[in-house]
């Protein structure tokens, strides 16, 4: 909205429409989950395979793994803004905490929050020490033993049912996701006891179940197939994630990870092949932009949030006006209006749908040929049975013919042309990397290619063979081993939050936060590779480099143009009071001009309006 | 237009506003027999561009030449003799509407010839001489396909090589749009071969670039309608390491171009105001929560960032004390296999990395790095910083962009990358564990591959059908046309979509009636039905629409709810006890209107809320708003016949409701659009809301933002 909109959102990139839905992965629905996470002594042994043990296996225990995924994803719930609403939970443990008094089972929470509710700055930082006070304000002990009939896994299931009793299963979507080590909760009963163990847990899930509450079961030891049987799941739930003994610890966490977050697709398209074909898919947003959240103003008295009223005033009369339902383009002297109805009748350039219009080789598909971020296409059979063996189909003719689909998707408010490239899926001993599917890329038109006019002659400075030699020997030195895209944590975003976390939790220290993006100094500065640096550089520049680029430095236009503005700025700026005009609100009678002689001067930034610039004057005054 | 008035609207132009170069442009056009067929097309594209300017350029001179026309009417000729055929259908002056006029009915020509070069070249030096500052842009539409004259003395080459130093010398560009390929009469090859060569020959020796479309649709998109100076991003170092920089600019190469922002109408001046504006101006105020008559001064807002559930309060004095601030750099991370970085996260526009004119050394570094890279099918990471206070970084993908010709540099595309924050890594099964029931047979898959292969939009033989640097954006190109028709006439209806840019949102017929058989296989190999434990009021997806867009359109138009109402009385009184999905109104109506038990209206408005709200709920893109819309106008209708006017009203508030809790704010615009009000006292007796209480019921309603 708006009102939101921030003059300073230093984030956003100009071309960034906040507002294009394409952008945002739409949040159809809040989800409500519970994590039940097993606290028994058997989740505290060493989660590091026998054969990898190392002298440094601090703390690496089956609970650490699931803990510090858990402390990730509420992290990253976060940062995506989502509205969700998290409880986690512990059973097996000695102390008790829940609504229902039982056995075993500790809700873990900090002070004004509900037990299921968005996770807060004090939550995440408490949740993120957990391990240090756990045995003493929880404890690890068997719930289910052979003396008793406690049964912690049946109470731990109820405690989460009656937690996801709260808001209507219309709106929000319901999830358990348990967290355990034990393949075989009730190995421990005998005879009837465990038969009817058995039984009455298996009908607390059905009846979680019958609620509408999904339960996942992600296992972190190689046999899990008994145990889920055990709570009666069916589906696709488990048949991906099988880690095993062997994995590497890492790969469990990645595979953990991926596991919490909830697939949300964006929409449900209609694909038209040809000739009356359609099939249906579903489309994910799975690359996003992730920005902070929207800014709220609040009244600094009080630190309530502001209402943002919008009104309309005519400005030819000044009247109040309703939102007028006519907008118009000035044209030839002349207004030309346009009602809301034509408007979106130009866009209607087609139906809906993804049509297709043909094929072509991947080589058409340029490096320049980019828009906006790819939306994934997986095909889907709930609404037309057929769908996924056409998509499969045509998935592997592309790949083998090396070729890509362009289609026309004439989404109602963004007709655009795009290309499908089926991507083959890829699994390592880490699990899926990429899935099988399509990816849809906007292709820019003609309007949206810009092209560069140099007019000089480009002969003479094409690179000869031994330039490209060089060149190819330092590209050998200067390679990445094992680059991943999006191996990188966004530094203003981490940056972003760490500081809000520390404001929220009034600490005095702000957070130092890594840029991962930084070049590898210390690697650039090995001896080969500077050799080769230096190698590369007398083949191209001769040993005129250092001379030739400070000249450059020193007769830059713009570095010269700017110096002198910056001179006369100091200059005019003397000639003012500025302390006595600040003083006697005088400000505004100055010109923007004189204004921005002293911004020019003490070196602060010359955007925004009037006022901006006035109030950031006094600012720097101190006022 | 007269001179010195001319002359000072140029003055006047450059003192406000010092940033535009005018650009002086003459097309010229060839209207030789071989053009004739193509003329409609080429009227199309220069209307458009004379439209563009006038909107985003309106200070700029056009002229147009056409030539291959019966008469013969140049200075030149009148001068020197000579330059026959060549015609001068509009000198160089200010673009106007009139020029348009001009564009849109061109004469056909009798005679082939192609030298209407040099006429352009004088025009435009006539002109501007030595003092224009501005560009001067020659536009050649031709199909090249008649010989070239031979001149007095010297070759062809010479001639050329002649013309296109003058214009160098003069600073002049050109655009050439080569224009065939479809329905190609008898070229002959030796002549079409030999122009080409001599075409190719002015991109040698001046800044002119020759474009070849082959299909109308890319002849629309293959001239450059509005002209948008380039601007840097970036000037500076791309750095290797502290002690090896190469001095590049970027420049942007993908930036899309956004359809217009309109501006707000308002009607409330007088109609007799002259100098009314119209303008509405947006005001936005700052209320307190608890005292809603308090508005809030600035100095006493804070920014409020959110964390969660929590809203902390910082200024921005603070705020910028503590904010990420990286410094102005672009900085080599290192080397990876092109295959490493796949297609799909790229995540913007695109940029270019050219070495800093003027500056031979770095523009071979850039040509070795480039080539090797090429050669070694390697790409580059960079961190990228590209100016001080921008808060953030982008990591990117930078891959070599090799020239193939003369003229051009080597330089770079630049991709931006996905942080980790911006991926998500969902999990989906492998088409290999789905059942085997789903997995394609050997024949289907064969069908898939023939249609792969023959569906082909790139053969070998012809150029690439629809390629993105030649294809115009339909929706603007509609938009700016239906601009042109409503300055002509306010009432005129919104054109339909233009044949030759229906290429664009269908397929291609001749493609499809050759590849007939292909498709048949295909379709008759795979079966597709309908999941019939759907219930039916989902099931859309199978049913193809014809071709849509016109036949929506009509059902646009004719939407006057009352016309649907007024059948009330032709309706016969048939027995339904449902309301269908075909005939909504019509039953309702029925219904309503029975007398033979007091039972019927109740039922039949609570009917026809239940299939409102299932419509609105299944809408897909909105496709059954228009219906949802029908059906709500004879209800409200029904209710005032029937003094039913709270059920309607209440049904309303609650249909507002459904949507906002739903995400579908797109039908309450909709709604909104079209002026459904609530039903006041004036209508029906047993109304309580007066008529400005209906006015404000879409308004006060208008989803706020969740403060």
């Amino acid at each position: 909205m708006a009102m939101d909109l921030d003059p300073d959102d230093i984030f956003r990139d100009d071309e960034d429409d906040p507002e294009n839905e394409l952008y945002l992965a739409r949040e159809t629905n809040k989800e409500l989950l519970v994590y039940l996470v097993d606290a028994s002594p058997k989740m505290f042994t060493s989660a590091r395979p026998q054969n990898h043990m190392q002298e440094d296996q601090n703390q690496e225990t089956y609970f650490h793994v699931a803990v510090s995924c858990i402390s990730e994803s509420l992290k990253t719930q976060i940062i995506n803004n989502s509205y969700d609403e998290v409880a986690i939970c512990f059973f097996n443990t000695r102390e008790k905490k829940n609504l229902q008094d039982l056995n075993g089972v500790f809700v873990f929470n900090v002070a004004e929050r509900e037990f299921l509710d968005r996770p807060t700055a004090r939550f995440i930082k408490e949740f993120n020490c957990i391990e240090e006070s756990f045995s003493k304000q929880i404890g690890s002990q068997y719930g289910i033993v052979s003396t008793s009939r406690e049964n912690s896994l049946y109470n731990a299931i109820w405690v989460a049912q009656a937690l996801l009793r709260k808001g209507s299963a219309k709106t929000a979507e319901k999830r358990i996701v348990l967290i355990t080590n034990e393949d075989d909760p009730f190995g421990n009963m005998k005879g009837v006891t465990k038969m009817d163990m058995t039984r009455t847990t298996l009908q607390r899930a059905k009846d979680a179940q019958d609620l509408g509450i999904t339960i996942e079961l992600l296992p972190l030891c190689s046999c899990s197939g008994e145990f889920n049987d055990m709570i009666g799941l069916e589906g696709d739930a488990l048949t991906q994630f099988m880690p095993l003994a062997e994995q590497k610890l890492e790969d469990m966490k990645d595979q953990l990870q991926k596991r919490m977050f909830r697939k949300r697709k964006v929409r449900r398209i209609t694909f038209s092949i040809a000739n009356g074909i359609s099939i249906e898919l579903n489309t994910y947003a799975l690359i996003r932009p992730t920005v902070p959240g929207a800014i709220t103003w609040l009244d600094s008295v009080t630190n309530l949030p502001l209402k943002v009223e919008r009104s309309f005033i005519c400005g030819d009369t000044g009247a109040l006006m309703q939102e007028p339902a006519k907008h118009f383009h000035p044209y030839k002297n002349e207004n030309i209006k346009f009602s809301a109805e034509e408007l979106s009748a130009i866009k209607r350039v087609s139906t809906g749908h993804l049509r297709l219009l043909g094929f072509k080789p991947l080589s058409c598909l340029k490096d320049y040929h980019n828009l906006r971020p790819s939306t994934f296409l997986f095909p889907s059979d709930e609404e037309v049975i057929g769908s996924t063996t056409i998509f499969i189909a045509l998935h592997r003719s592309m790949l083998r013919h090396k070729r890509f689909a362009v289609a026309f998707y004439g989404y109602s408010t963004h007709p655009q042309m795009v290309a499908l490239v089926a991507q083959d899926e890829i699994i390592t001993a880490a699990g899926q990397i990429e899935p099988p599917g399509m990816h849809m890329i906007y292709l820019p038109f003609s309007d949206d290619i810009r092209h560069l006019h140099t007019e000089e002659n480009a002969v003479t400075s094409r690179a000869n063979e031994d330039q490209i030699k060089k060149a190819t020997s330092l590209i050998k030195r200067l390679d990445l081993k094992d680059f991943s895209v999006c191996q990188f944590a966004n530094p203003a975003l981490q940056s972003h939050y760490a500081i809000l976390q520390a404001l929220a939790l009034d600490e005095d220290e702000m957070p130092e936060i890594k840029d991962e993006t930084l070049p590898d100094e210390e690697g650039m500065a090995r001896p080969g590779v500077v050799k080769a640096l230096e190698d590369f550089k007398v083949a191209v520049y001769g040993e005129i480099y250092d001379e030739e680029n400070r000249d450059n430095e020193n007769t830059s236009d713009a570095s010269k143009k700017r110096k002198v503005i910056a001179e006369n700025a100091a200059k005019e700026c003397a000639n003012y009071d500025w302390a006595d005009l600040a003083q006697n609100g005088k400000l505004k009678d100055l010109t923007v001009v004189e204004l921005k002689y002293y911004l020019t001067a003490h070196n602060l930034p010359l955007t925004g309006k009037k006022e901006v610039l006035i109030s950031r004057i006094l600012s720097h005054m101190g006022k | 237009m007269n001179v010195s008035k001319n002359a000072t609207t140029v003055g006047v132009m450059l003192l406000t506003c010092t940033f535009a170069v005018l650009e002086g442009l003459v097309l010229l056009v060839d209207v030789g027999p071989s053009m004739h067929n193509l003329l409609p097309e080429v009227e199309k594209i220069c209307s458009m561009l004379i439209q563009k300017k006038l909107i985003f350029s309106k200070y700029d001179q056009v002229g147009i030449i056409l030539f291959g026309t019966q008469e013969t009417d140049n200075e030149l000729t009148t001068e020197v003799g000579g330059y026959e055929h060549v015609l001068v259908l509009q000198s160089l002056q200010v673009v106007d509407e009139h020029i348009i006029d001009a564009l849109q009915q061109l004469p056909r020509g009798t005679v082939p010839v192609l030298d209407a070069i040099v006429v352009g070249m004088d025009m435009l030096i006539k002109k501007f001489a030595q003092t224009n500052k501005g560009k001067k842009r020659l536009c050649l539409i031709t199909d090249a396909l008649c010989p070239i004259k031979d001149p007095y003395e010297g070759t062809k080459e010479d001639q050329i090589s002649t013309i296109a130093r003058q214009m160098m010398a003069h600073g002049m560009k050109m655009d050439a749009i080569v224009a065939r390929g479809w329905p190609n009469k008898d070229a002959n090859n030796k002549i079409r071969d030999e122009n080409d060569r001599l075409l190719k020959l002015f991109s040698k020796y001046a800044s002119a670039k020759i474009v070849h479309a082959e299909s109308p649709t890319s002849l629309l998109g293959s001239l450059r309608t509005r002209t948008i100076s380039p601007v840097t991003v970036f000037r500076g170092d791309l750095e290797f390491s502290p002690k090896m920089k190469i001095k590049v600019w970027v420049y942007k190469k993908t930036s899309e171009e956004k359809f217009p922002t309109l501006k707000r109408y308002s009607d409330k001046a007088p109609s007799t105001a002259m100098f009314a504006t119209h303008e509405v101006k947006v005001d936005y105020e700052y209320k307190s929560v608890e005292d809603s008559s308090k508005v809030i001064p600035p100095e006493q807002r804070i920014k409020g960032y959110r964390y969660g559930p929590q809203v902390v309060p910082i200024s921005s004095a603070e705020w910028d004390a503590v904010k990420f601030k990286p410094e102005k750099s672009v900085k080599l991370l290192g080397f990876t296999d092109a295959s490493n970085i796949m297609r799909h996260y790229y995540m913007k526009d695109v940029y270019v990395f050219i070495a800093e004119p003027g500056n031979t050394k770095a523009r071979v570094a850039v040509s070795a790095i480039a080539r090797a890279m090429k050669e070694m099918n390697k790409v580059a990471i960079l961190r990228c910083v590209w100016r001080n206070g921008q808060g953030n970084v982008v990591v990117g993908v930078l891959t070599p962009n090799i020239s193939d010709n003369d003229i051009v540099a080597d330089s770079f595309y630049f991709n931006v990358l996905p942080f980790a924050e911006d991926v998500r890594e969902f999990l989906f099964p492998s088409f290999s564990s789905f059942p085997l029931s789903w997995q394609p047979n050997k024949e289907q898959q064969e069908a898939a591959d023939k249609l792969v292969e023959m569906l082909d939009l790139a053969p070998s033989n012809k150029g690439e059908a629809l390629p993105p640097e030649f294809t115009p954006n339909p929706v603007l190109e509609r938009f700016y046309r239906f601009l042109e028709l409503k300055s002509r006439d306010a009432d005129a209806p919104v054109p339909p979509i233009d044949a030759t840019l229906k290429r664009l949102t269908e397929p291609d017929h001749d493609l499809l009636s050759q590849n007939k058989s292909v498709i048949e296989e295909f379709r008759n190999r795979f079966e597709l039905k309908e999941n019939p434990k759907l219930k039916k009021s989902s099931r859309r997806l199978l049913i193809e629409k014809p071709s849509g867009f016109d036949e929506e359109r009509d059902n646009f138009e004719g939407a006057d709810g009352a016309k649907a109402v007024s059948s009330v009385e032709s309706k016969a009184l048939v027995k339904f006890a449902q309301i269908s999905d075909a005939t909504p109104v019509q039953d309702f109506e029925a219904m309503i209107s029975r007398r033979d038990s007091p039972e019927w209206v109740s039922k039949a408005i609570t009917l026809m809320k239940n299939k409102i709200l299932d419509l609105v709920e299944n809408n897909y893109e909105g496709d059954t708003f228009q219906k949802s819309l029908e059906c709500l106008i004879a209800l409200r209708r029904g209710c005032i016949v029937e003094l039913e006017a709270k059920q309607f009203n209440d049904f309303m508030s609650r249909l507002w409701k459904f949507c906002q809790e739903n995400h579908l704010n797109s039908f309450c615009q909709f709604l909104e659009s079209k002026d459904v009000k609530l039903i006041t006292k004036a209508e029906a007796t047993d109304s309580n809301i007066g008529d400005d209480e209906a006015k404000c019921f879409m308004a006060t309603r208008e989803p706020k933002s969740e403060l």
